[in-house]
């Protein structure tokens, strides 16, 4: 294998990370469409759903032009199994409530709008347009969830508790988000990706910012993390979303009018 | 009377067939013999079909007035559009294409392809000045200030009902992605505010 088809591979898997954490999370919050606290809530929700899907479209088409298996982006998205995806175990929690669905959400978008700003600068053209414009959503989406854990963190005791009781379970998923491994660090040495440790700065800084705001405690960032999504390892959670995501598609391979 | 050569302006309306409405206008035949306006192949006319093309979310707005086509080519009678979706997500942007390509085959262009344009990513600085005076007339807050100068908080968004500036964010999510929830304290109408990108 020479170094270019490993750069290829590599920049694959790279890909498909982030179009299936964005694919997963926003399968997850669709769940609660009809079934949102609030009709503002909702709306928000799904549009946050519908930004992700839309940027996880822009990633699975690139991702599908470097597939050694010319897979396309509909049979990337419905077409592969759970060790196949390679999404944050984070996203592929289950929505719990409404602190639980904030949470995942605020560690995801902080960790989100991170990278991107990041990627911007990624040597890669077609990278760099598709977090161009990825990255005035995320804003906007880590506003929101920021606003949120402020809002009940901040709140009565009973609001407090909750969202520090979310903070806590939601914490042994967050370690993934700052991990790297060798994908990571070839795409890294070859200026594709950002550097992880100011992601990974940058990550802290909002998390530690805005529970300060909200009056919760910020669990250890030594403590001990589950690993694995990226790797594709998942926790039980994956595959019953992929039985409700992909039922259609598999039932139908193919089909051209549903 | 339309000038000598430009594309219907209504490349749609059934009148084009009207005997008398085509009176002086110079007709040319194609191998199915069908009846076809010379379409000019001059940037201006392309502009001109589609500056009809509507935004399907915002009708009266037109695709023009976002300002989401963002460069005209042809070469050898071929057009290529390049065309930014406002939002990644937006689920219009293939409904938007059908509608280009409804609109430029209507006016008797054949060869046309649309292609994605992500970067420069799209703005809100590109709604044009017209653009913003007809989102504000059918009741929607036109994006304030410029994203390439101001920040994303948009504070004092005032009423697009009475003028008012006491205004209240509800939602960072509006009935489309690319809008933003606000009620007026003043006349206590809820509005979309289209969000400054
Ligand atoms: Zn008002």
């Amino acid at each position: 294998m020479n170094s270019n088809t490993t750069q290829t591979t590599a920049l694959f898997h790279y890909l498909l990370r982030l179009a299936d954490s964005n694919l997963i999370l926003s399968q997850r919050l669709c769940e609660l469409c009809g079934d949102a606290p609030s009709l503002e809530e909702e709306l928000a929700i799904s549009n946050v759903a519908l930004d992700l899907i839309g940027q996880a479209r822009n990633w699975y088409e690139y991702a599908s032009e470097l597939d050694p298996l010319k897979r396309n982006p509909d049979h990337l998205a419905f077409r592969r199994d759970a060790h196949e995806f390679y999404n944050f175990l984070l996203v592929e929690q289950k929505n719990g409530n409404f602190a639980d669905t904030i949470t995942r959400q605020f560690f995801f978008d902080a960790w989100h709008l991170a990278t991107l700003e990041s990627l911007q600068d990624s040597n890669d053209e077609r990278i760099r347009s598709i977090a161009d414009k990825a990255v005035k959503e995320v804003s906007y989406h880590l506003r929101r969830s920021s606003q949120w854990v402020i809002r009940l963190g901040d709140g009565t005791d009973v609001s407090h508790e909750k969202m520090q009781t979310a903070i806590n379970n939601a914490w042994r998923f967050t370690g993934e988000l700052l991990s790297k491994d060798e994908v990571d660090d070839m795409l890294e040495t070859d200026g594709l990706i950002p550097d992880a440790s100011k992601t990974s700065q940058l990550w802290k800084h909002s998390i530690e910012t805005i529970l300060t705001q909200a009056t919760l405690d910020r669990p250890d960032y030594a403590a001990w993390m589950y690993m694995g999504g990226k790797q594709g390892e998942h926790t039980e959670c994956l595959g019953f979303i992929l039985t409700e995501m992909q039922y259609l598609q598999r039932a139908y391979p193919d089909a051209k009018v549903w | 009377m339309r000038k000598f050569g430009k594309p219907s302006p209504k490349p749609l309306a059934p009148s084009r067939f009207n005997q008398e409405d085509l009176t002086g206008q110079l007709l040319v035949t194609d191998l199915q013999g069908d009846l076809k306006y010379q379409a000019s192949y001059e940037k201006e006319a392309i502009w001109q079909v589609l500056s009809q093309v509507q935004d399907p979310e915002i009708p009266s707005v037109s695709i023009l007035d976002l300002g989401i086509v963002r460069h005209i080519s042809v070469h050898m009678r071929q057009i290529t559009l390049a065309v930014s979706p406002t939002y990644s997500g937006c689920p219009a942007t293939d409904l938007i294409n059908d509608l280009i390509m409804e609109a430029m085959e209507g006016a008797g262009y054949q060869n046309v392809n649309i292609k994605q344009a992500l970067s420069p990513a799209w703005s809100s600085d590109f709604i044009t000045q017209e653009g913003r005076e007809k989102l504000k007339a059918v009741g929607i807050a036109p994006p304030k200030g410029m994203v390439s100068k101001a920040s994303l908080i948009d504070r004092d968004i005032p009423c697009p009902h009475c003028e008012s500036q006491d205004t209240r964010l509800l939602s960072e999510f509006g009935s489309t992605a690319c809008k933003a929830l606000y009620q007026c304290n003043d006349c206590r109408e809820a509005f979309d505010y289209f969000k400054c990108i």
